[in-house]
């Protein structure tokens, strides 16, 4: 007996309501820019400068009397959060501190670190500063600059090969469902406010990649059944690739979010928002594959005459033994 | 039909093996780490019977290499300095002053008096009272120019020499300030990394970011703060002539003069002359020791040159007061007894045994050409990352447990073939990562996590393949064969493109995110090796022996 997630032979109609489907997904991604054009991302000392530092006591945290012991250190904006985590032993009490860049200063001073645990010891005495991050200025601003080239310049080189191995409809369909992952995923950490630094990057581009090998896979089998099916609608011919290709979808998706939520709930609150962004990315990643990039695919119409082989088709892996 | 050369099946197995043996030092990670420790330890001199036992800890006829563990996941502190390379250009201009003064005084008939003019940092203003004798003048200040060394600025010469109204300004030529930057940096890394070994640490990261930045990474230290005090931030140790004493920082010092605090005494402020008789770049050594009244205190030992400097200078200026200056600070000012000839001498003041010992390592380590700008400081608590660690663990097992059951209820027998690849494939990950010594950050963790995902996928990509074709029924060879023929350009496609990511985030990331582009990128390297070497190879073995008339996959 086998477990299926996906019935063994589909014959779903994924387009039918294609054009319902493209307007939810241009109705979620404006939704996404408003909120990261109105509210802003929470963005880490990464991108913005400023220092954070994770106490540990015995203690309960105590937020109100944390924040009067900081303020009297005029250190400006800070602020402070309790950090609860299924991994932590009973005594153990975390919380986060954030203090903003002090003016004319790259880094945190000594002293400022110092004066911020004289304070705090009068809270709480047995109080350790397990991590302290300071990230100055100059550095944050080029890192917000790197990051946004970074995540360009992925999408770039991927336009690039889809265009190289298939025609420029697939490159523009894979270019628009990974342009929908990535706006969607900053959307939600700006509709939820989780804290968005360096780390997010990366899991954006993985969600780039990942979304990427699942928009592959269907039009890799997509290109095969244009040659096979060569008087068949273009729609229908998209339907069957979809169908095909959905109980591997499915089983990928499953395999990889059964790791990223055993990290996600296990792997502590250090990596908890790269674990989410990642999570988020598959399930989004999943369906723009299908909906978004099939779609656009759809709309933009394709060659069909697939007999010989031109340049851009290049297939020159495709008859690779291993 | 179904078949795999002799050769490629030796291949794939000795590529396993030997990922295997790699891999295993980091199942014993503790008394490997000592291993190698006490090696380096008895191959730096100190074979002590402590060494060899721990050396025999793990035999030396197996590879040792380990996977580095990030800060993160060690505990330690990360700085990121700019180095001011802008400092060495004013003190080469600062320098520069008695040679011009030197040069241009026999030609007092022609230049008139001359005087220096407060001036910007990086130039040196000179003015002449007699501007008709300007051209006489440049020519003399440009005889004073030097060629540059270096390969690009073959041809040019150190300084530009212009005149503006009847002042003379001096400042470091392009083709210089080039070389001199090459040169400041080399120096500042070889400095600070020569200092974080007196400190005998491990495995620290001392990188060169950029023109001007240092990247300093050492695992273990209590903190950035601790870090930074060992760098120094400005060790610059000099000796100058006392002009007189001030009791604010505020007092007129005069052209050529500045005004630094003491060190022990509140409130006591020197009026110095700013260019030193001799700097902390021409002392050999620093050593901790004892003045006669028994109070700690570093003696000290100049170069032929400095001694010779340093010599003349007392002989010529017995009775005057002097002082010892590190960090812009007095540490002491003594009085001048006699000629001091041998070019050693003792700096005394109020030190603990721990601060002369500290002083001694910074003096002997040289000073530091430049001052350093801490633009990024980060310190994670040990603690911290034993428990990421330990999370990390947990995840990864129970995240790979999951998905090995998930795989056999999926696809039976085959799933297990695709669970014994997935296993390979984690060991060939760790061996290459302890083969390039590269270093396993949280999100690295996340990114095995990921592959061990991501993994199956090529597997999945082809047993479902495989399905589609068995159910055209042309017997199991041929559906298996097609299965791996006709999912092969998928695979590679989906593939690279995620490759490409991952390098991207290589090549722009940094710390944490490039351990994890490079967990990322080599674990697509293994599954796809895995994928499609391994698996089919146990399914073609399998074949062989069973012969089976109908398969389920």
């Amino acid at each position: 007996m086998r477990l299926r997630l996906v019935p063994e032979k589909t014959n779903w109609d994924f387009f039918s309501r294609s054009k319902l489907w493209l307007g939810i997904s241009a109705l979620l991604v404006l939704v996404a820019f408003g909120s990261f054009m109105l509210q802003g991302l929470n963005y880490g000392i990464d991108f913005r400068g400023g220092t954070t530092i994770r106490t540990e006591s015995t203690q309960p945290v105590d937020v109100g009397a944390y924040r009067s012991a900081l303020e009297a250190l005029e250190l400006g904006d800070t602020s402070i959060s309790e950090v609860f985590d299924p991994t932590f032993g009973p005594d153990q009490n975390v919380a986060m501190i954030r203090i903003q860049a002090q003016d004319g200063q790259e880094a945190v001073t000594t002293e400022v670190i110092e004066a911020a645990r004289g304070a705090l010891q009068g809270v709480a005495p047995d109080i350790k500063f397990v991590s302290v991050e300071s990230v100055g200025p100059k550095v944050s601003g080029e890192l917000i600059q790197t990051a946004a080239i970074a995540v360009v310049l992925a999408i770039g080189a991927v336009l690039f090969y889809i265009w190289l191995r298939f025609e420029w409809q697939f490159a523009l369909g894979a270019v628009a469902a990974l342009v929908h992952d990535v706006v969607l995923t900053i959307g939600i950490f700006s509709e939820l406010q989780i804290k968005f630094d360096l780390a997010i990057i990366a899991a954006l581009l993985t969600i780039v990649g990942y979304s990427l090998n699942d928009t592959v896979v269907v039009f890799d089998r997509v290109r095969e059944n244009l040659i096979k099916y060569k008087s068949r609608d273009l729609k229908e011919v998209l339907n069957i690739s979809i169908n095909e290709t959905l109980s591997r979808t499915f089983m990928t998706s499953v395999t990889t979010l059964l790791a990223l939520i055993s990290l996600f709930v296990l792997g502590g609150d250090v990596i908890r928002g790269f674990v989410f962004a990642m999570i988020w990315g598959v399930i989004v990643g999943t369906y723009s594959s299908i909906f978004v990039a099939s779609a656009i695919l759809l709309w933009l119409g394709v060659k069909r005459d697939w007999s010989k082989p031109t340049d851009t088709t290049g297939n020159q892996f495709g008859n690779v033994d291993a | 039909m179904l078949q795999i050369d002799l050769w490629k099946r030796v291949v794939i197995w000795l590529t396993i093996a030997v990922g295997l043996l790699l891999a295993m030092p980091n199942g014993f990670y503790t008394r490997v780490e000592q291993h190698n420790d006490a090696m380096k330890a008895i191959e730096a001199g100190a074979d002590t019977t402590e060494n060899r036992e721990q050396a025999a800890l793990w035999p030396d006829i197996l590879p040792s290499g380990l996977v580095n563990l990030g800060l993160d996941l060690r505990g330690g502190a990360h700085l990121l300095a700019e180095v001011k390379l802008a400092d060495v250009y004013a003190a080469r201009m600062e320098a520069l002053w008695p040679d011009v003064r030197d040069v241009l005084r026999p030609e007092r008939e022609t230049v008139g008096t001359i005087r220096l003019q407060p001036s910007a940092p990086g130039e040196l203003r000179v003015r002449i009272s007699n501007p008709d004798g300007m051209v006489r003048a440049l020519e003399l200040v440009r005889g004073l120019a030097q060629p540059v060394v270096s390969l690009t600025g073959a041809g040019a010469t150190d300084l530009d020499v212009r005149a503006e109204d009847s002042d003379i300004v001096v400042t470091l030529s392009e083709a210089e300030q080039q070389a001199t930057d090459e040169r400041t940096m080399q120096q500042s890394l070889e400095i600070i990394r020569r200092r974080i070994d007196e400190v005998g640490t491990r495995e620290p990261t001392i990188q060169r970011q950029g023109s001007e930045r240092i990247l300093i990474q050492v695992p273990g230290i209590g903190s950035a703060a601790e870090l930074k005090e060992i760098i120094g931030t400005t060790a610059q140790l000099t000796f100058q002539p006392v002009v007189g004493r001030a009791s604010s920082a505020d007092a007129t010092a005069g052209v050529g003069n500045e005004i630094l605090p003491s060190l022990d005494e509140e409130g006591v402020f020197y009026i110095l002359e700013s260019v030193p008789v001799v700097t902390g770049e021409e002392l050999v050594d620093a050593q901790p020791s004892f003045d006669q009244n028994g109070s700690p205190a570093v003696n000290f030992r100049f170069n032929p040159g400095g001694a010779r400097k340093f010599g003349d200078y007392t002989a010529a200026n017995i009775g005057t007061l002097f002082a010892i200056v590190l960090d812009a600070e007095v540490i002491s000012a003594p009085r001048i007894q006699s000629h001091i000839p041998g070019g050693s001498g003792i700096i005394t003041g109020q030190f603990t045994v721990e601060e002369a010992t500290n002083l001694a390592v910074l003096l002997r380590a040289g000073a530091l050409p430049a001052g350093l700008e801490f633009l990024e400081e980060r310190t994670i608590g040990p603690e911290l990352g034993q428990d990421s660690i330990d999370a990390g663990k947990v995840a990864t097992i129970v995240a790979f447990v999951a998905v090995l059951v998930f795989m056999a209820l999926s696809y039976g027998l085959f799933g297990l073939f695709a669970n014994v690849a997935l296993i390979i494939n984690i060991v060939l990950i760790f061996g290459l990562l302890s083969l390039i010594g590269a270093t396993l950050t949280l999100p690295g963790i996340a990114g095995i996590v990921l592959t061990v995902g991501m993994a199956v996928d090529a597997n999945v990509l082809i047993f479902e393949r495989i399905r589609e074709e068995l159910r055209t029924a042309r017997g199991p060879a041929r559906a298996i064969e097609l299965g791996y023929e006709k999912a092969l350009s998928a695979i590679i496609d989906a593939n690279i493109t995620t490759f490409i990511t991952a390098v991207i985030l290589y090549v722009m990331g940094s710390g944490p995110v490039r351990g994890f582009a490079i967990t990322l990128g080599l674990g697509i390297l293994t599954s796809v090796f895995t994928a499609i070497f391994v698996t089919r190879l146990l399914i073609v073995m399998w074949f062989e022996r069973r012969r089976p008339k109908k398969i389920e996959v």
